[in-house]
């Protein structure tokens, strides 16, 4: 920059050499004592005669040293740099800096503060103190935190310094030796250093992107998925200045006093009793709780309530009495700054919903909260993972008002959840990495299950389910029920076809293992009838019966694969091995056991079937040869006694 | 007439009327087991289930009375044996004398007999000491303990038996077992219950093969043929005998009225599972 401004020098009088000067400035003893102060006058002519100004000579800025005969009048005045950077000089007199000068602030950076006397080297070279790997360390001569500076002058930003070394800027200089990050200079400007209230600052709302876009180009762009893209053009006032969200340093919180302040907001919306009137008549409360806004995201992050009111117009005149009005929408347009939700939102249900201006619609608010929204890190959060099955329950819940509009088949969703393995790992076990409502179905783009781009559609479930259990998915996309695998027509199995998809119970439970069989059964109903007429299907409908054989006990359950392929536990190298379990003498000839055997088919299984006729037919035959033998016993029997009883009382008469 | 005056003579010892005990129980038992497996999709068979715990408890019980089973089977030959010794005859006079209980023509006359009778054509023969269903009774045990015994050994050890048969051989064991032992408890729970002692005659139960004594009456009336041999012998006194003591009398009632109780019970809910099952289908 320095270099940027060369101005022609103007032919001097007498033309005082430098070698002249240094005759006496060379030796190490010149010295004057001013104030009690002993100060050197030594000048060190190596180090001139490599700076930048060794052509000027002494006397290009020393032009008062410039005399025919030495000495020269003492004390010189001081060196005006302006005389030949006459526009940084300009600008420096309208900086924060040059200011301080002006009024005399002891602690205001001369030139020389930053580029040193006689050393001045160009910012090119590297052991320059306006090289950009030591732009920190120069304006850290007085910036850093514990300078006398920084403890007699009000500066917003704290540990300036240590949080720049920090920051990704930092990072960028100090550990990969990036001389194309930014220093301070890079944002601040070496000579034009404003504070960012003022409007001209580089750093101020206004130019702060313009100052980012020097290096970050295409902030639009980048920034499409936080922030909504139109309003760039449209509505500039809503889109955050860069450093809103990216901070300058470190710490990155800096707040815009350009429009209002939350302490002025507080002064009304504090009180309980703040009240306006609607234009039905009703009455509504404009309190705002700060003890709920304390503990809020948007409070960690510094976002002042005009961020999120941005409608909200006030009248500067009067500073210690603002008073405001809203201009526009009077409700918070959360995708100012969360875009990205905002879209996933609009095309989910909940947000159709909105669009729709259905009253049992949920807003943003609905589960985020208002003043108190807490990052879902929280426990207090409502979005809290273990939060989230009763946030989603106090619409969803049996009898709640998104229960009833429901018209599907699951129902008792919240109580079937709060039984399933997730949601007892969840509120029983704490398990904090169990499925919530929103694992499955998203947090902002819930879709009923038929809709195509639905997180739990079908054809996603697998997916959905794999985001945890991937390597269940990956044994599955090999099975036989994964169409990767099965060329078909037929409708293949997905997860929640035998987990079910909110009752999801331990796969060890009996509940569960009694219910593998219904599972399967709904596509493979030959085979499930014909288990049942064996004896691992009768013994499992009996009490303890899940501990008998399942279909996945078998076949597998999610690498199952047909007989023929060589991974599958029936295959013949591997059949053997998958009664052993149970039966551990099982052999080669064992497994020959027909486990869907039926009698029934005379085709397939021919010997079951006649020896079943067989067996009939000597049932048959013995009762009815027998049921008839009775049949005819009994009339007779009854007419033998009859007889008897009735020989009985003519006996006894005759004896009478 | 009073009752203590009733004469009573010894039809059965001890050792077949302990026999006899165990085939109850035993019966019983793989009866009410094992239907409940056969019939799980019932609802009573889900009952039984939960009644003894599991469906394990159900097997074990099961296995245990095969036991127990196969333990009468074998006193009884020893039983036989001890007879034929007793008697003094050559093994073949043993098995076609008056006593034995081996099917003989006799049988099959008495058979014609007897349904002429059921349609007053002649009169009730003169039985024996065993009539033919008495002895169709008895041998079908032999058949019975060997083919659903044995069937039941390859169910109870799959495993070994499956180093020699073929695997599908179990699938017909399965049906040989099931279905036998449908036959049998079918007919003990209906035709010997009724024969012996639902039949008016005897209703609702007949003792003596609990008391081992039978009023002398009764057996010159039903078994005239056997009476007259033991006269013709002179071997009537021998085995007159006291009446049984009440009590005994009273506990035979209380324990063969329960195990009829039970058989017909389950008898009744195997034929309405088989109407529904098969008839439903």
């Amino acid at each position: 920059m320095l270099g940027l401004v060369l101005v022609s020098i103007a032919p001097r009088a007498y033309a005082m050499s430098t070698d002249d000067c240094l005759d006496c400035h060379s030796d190490p003893g010149l010295s004057v004592v001013k104030d009690g102060k002993k100060t050197s006058l030594t000048v060190d002519a190596k180090s001139f005669k490599s700076s930048v100004h060794a052509g000027e000579g002494c006397v290009g800025c020393h032009d008062d040293a410039d005399v025919k005969q030495p000495p020269h009048p003492f004390p010189l005045a001081r060196v005006k740099c302006g005389n030949c950077h006459d526009q940084i000089s300009k600008i420096y007199a309208k900086s924060l800096h040059g200011q301080a000068m002006a009024k005399k602030d002891p602690y205001a950076p001369h030139c020389y503060d930053c580029h040193g006397k006689h050393d001045i080297l160009p910012s090119t070279d590297k052991k320059s103190k306006t090289f950009i790997m030591n732009v920190p360390f120069t304006c850290g001569q007085c910036h850093r935190e514990g300078q006398p500076m920084t403890k007699t002058h009000d500066i917003p930003q704290k540990n300036i310094l240590e949080n720049y070394s920090e920051s990704i800027h930092g990072e960028g200089l100090y550990r990969k030796g990036l001389t194309v990050t930014a220093v301070c200079s890079s944002c601040h400007t070496a000579h034009n250093v404003l504070p960012h209230t003022d409007p001209n600052s580089s750093i101020s709302r206004q130019n702060v992107s313009k100052t980012c876009m020097k290096c970050h180009a295409n902030i639009e762009q980048a920034h499409t998925k936080i922030v909504r893209g139109e309003l760039w053009e449209k509505e500039p006032n809503k889109v955050p200045a860069c450093v809103e969200c990216h901070g300058p340093h470190k710490a990155r919180r800096v707040l815009y006093e350009d429009s209002l302040n939350d302490k002025f907001c507080m002064d009304c919306h504090g009180k309980k009793d703040l009240k306006i009137v609607m234009a039905d008549g009703t009455e509504k409360s404009m309190f705002v709780d700060v003890e709920e806004f304390e503990h809020s995201i948007h409070k960690e992050k510094r976002i002042a309530c005009v961020k999120c009111h941005v409608t909200v117009r006030f009248d500067h005149k009067d500073p210690a009495k603002p008073t405001c009005q809203v201009q526009g929408e009077v409700k918070v347009d959360c995708s100012i700054c969360h875009a990205d939700q905002q879209n996933k939102f609009d095309a989910s249900t909940h947000g159709m919903l909105v669009a729709k201006n259905d009253p049992n619609a949920p807003r943003c608010t609905d589960c985020h909260g208002q003043h108190n929204i807490m990052s879902r890190n929280y426990q207090e959060s409502p979005i809290f993972a273990r939060n989230v099955p009763e946030l989603c329950a106090k619409c969803h819940r049996e009898g709640e008002k998104a229960a009833l509009r429901y018209q599907g088949k699951q129902h008792e969703i919240i109580k079937h959840y709060k039984m399933s393995i997730h949601g007892k790992g969840l509120t029983e076990s704490g398990l904090m990495v169990s499925a919530t409502c929103t694992n499955c179905h998203t947090a902002h783009s819930i879709l009923p299950a038929n809709n195509p781009q639905s997180s739990v559609y079908r054809d996603n479930v697998l997916d959905t389910c794999a985001t945890c259990h991937l390597g269940i998915a990956q044994k599955f996309k090999q099975s036989i029920h994964s169409p990767q695998v099965s060329q078909t027509d037929k409708k293949l199995p997905v997860c929640i076809d035998c987990h079910s998809s909110h009752s999801i119970k331990r796969v060890d439970q009996a509940s569960f293992r009694n219910l593998i069989l219904e599972e399967c059964g709904t596509c493979h109903q030959h085979e499930t009838e014909t288990y049942f007429d064996t004896y691992h299907g009768k013994a499992s409908l009996l009490t303890g019966g899940e501990k008998t054989a399942k279909c996945s006990d078998c076949h597998g359950s999610h690498d199952i694969l047909p007989a023929y392929y060589s991974k599958s536990s029936l295959n013949r190298k591997n059949v053997v091995e998958t009664c052993r379990p149970c039966h551990p003498n099982s052999n080669r000839k064992f497994t020959g056991y027909l486990t869907h055997a039926t009698h029934h088919d005379r085709e397939k299984y021919p010997y079951l079937y006649y020896t079943f006729w067989a067996m009939t037919g000597l049932l048959v035959s013995t009762f009815a040869f027998f049921g008839i033998h009775t049949l005819f016993w009994i009339p007779r029997s009854f007419r033998e006694r009859f007889k008897r009883r009735r020989q009985h009382s003519h006996d006894k008469v005759f004896k009478d | 007439m009073d009752k203590s005056q009733v004469e009573y003579v010894q039809r059965f010892g001890i050792f077949p009327r302990f026999l006899h005990l165990l085939v109850i129980i035993s019966f019983l038992t793989l009866a009410v087991t094992g239907m409940a497996l056969k019939f799980a999709s019932e609802r009573w068979a889900g009952f039984i289930a939960d009644i003894f715990g599991s469906f394990e408890t159900l097997g074990n019980l099961h296995r245990f009375m095969a036991t127990v089973t196969f333990t009468y089977f074998g006193l009884n030959m020893i039983l036989l044996f001890q007879n034929w010794r007793k008697s003094g005859q050559s093994i073949v006079q043993f098995c076609l004398g008056p006593n034995s209980l081996v099917p003989m023509p006799q049988d099959a006359i008495e058979l014609i007999q007897t349904s002429k009778w059921f349609f007053g054509l002649g009169p009730q023969p003169r039985y024996g000491r065993w009539t033919y269903w008495e002895k169709f009774d008895y041998m079908a045990v032999f058949w019975g303990v060997a083919v659903i015994g044995m069937s039941g050994l390859c169910l109870w050890f799959p495993e070994q038996f499956t180093m020699i048969i073929p695997g599908y051989w179990i699938n017909i064991a399965t049906i040989i077992h099931s279905d036998e032992a449908l036959l049998a408890s079918g007919f003990i729970f209906t035709i010997h219950f009724f024969n012996t002692h639902l039949r008016p005659e005897k209703f609702p139960m007949d003792p003596v093969i609990f008391t081992g004594k039978m009023p002398l009456d009764e057996l010159k009336h039903e078994r005239p043929r056997e009476y007259e041999l033991l006269v013709a012998e002179g071997k009537l006194d021998e085995i007159r005998c006291p009446p049984a003591p009440r009590w005994f009398t009273v506990v035979s009632h209380v324990f063969g009225l329960t195990a009829l109780t039970i058989g017909l019970t389950l008898v009744l809910a195997i034929v309405y599972s088989m109407v529904f099952l098969y008839v439903g289908k």
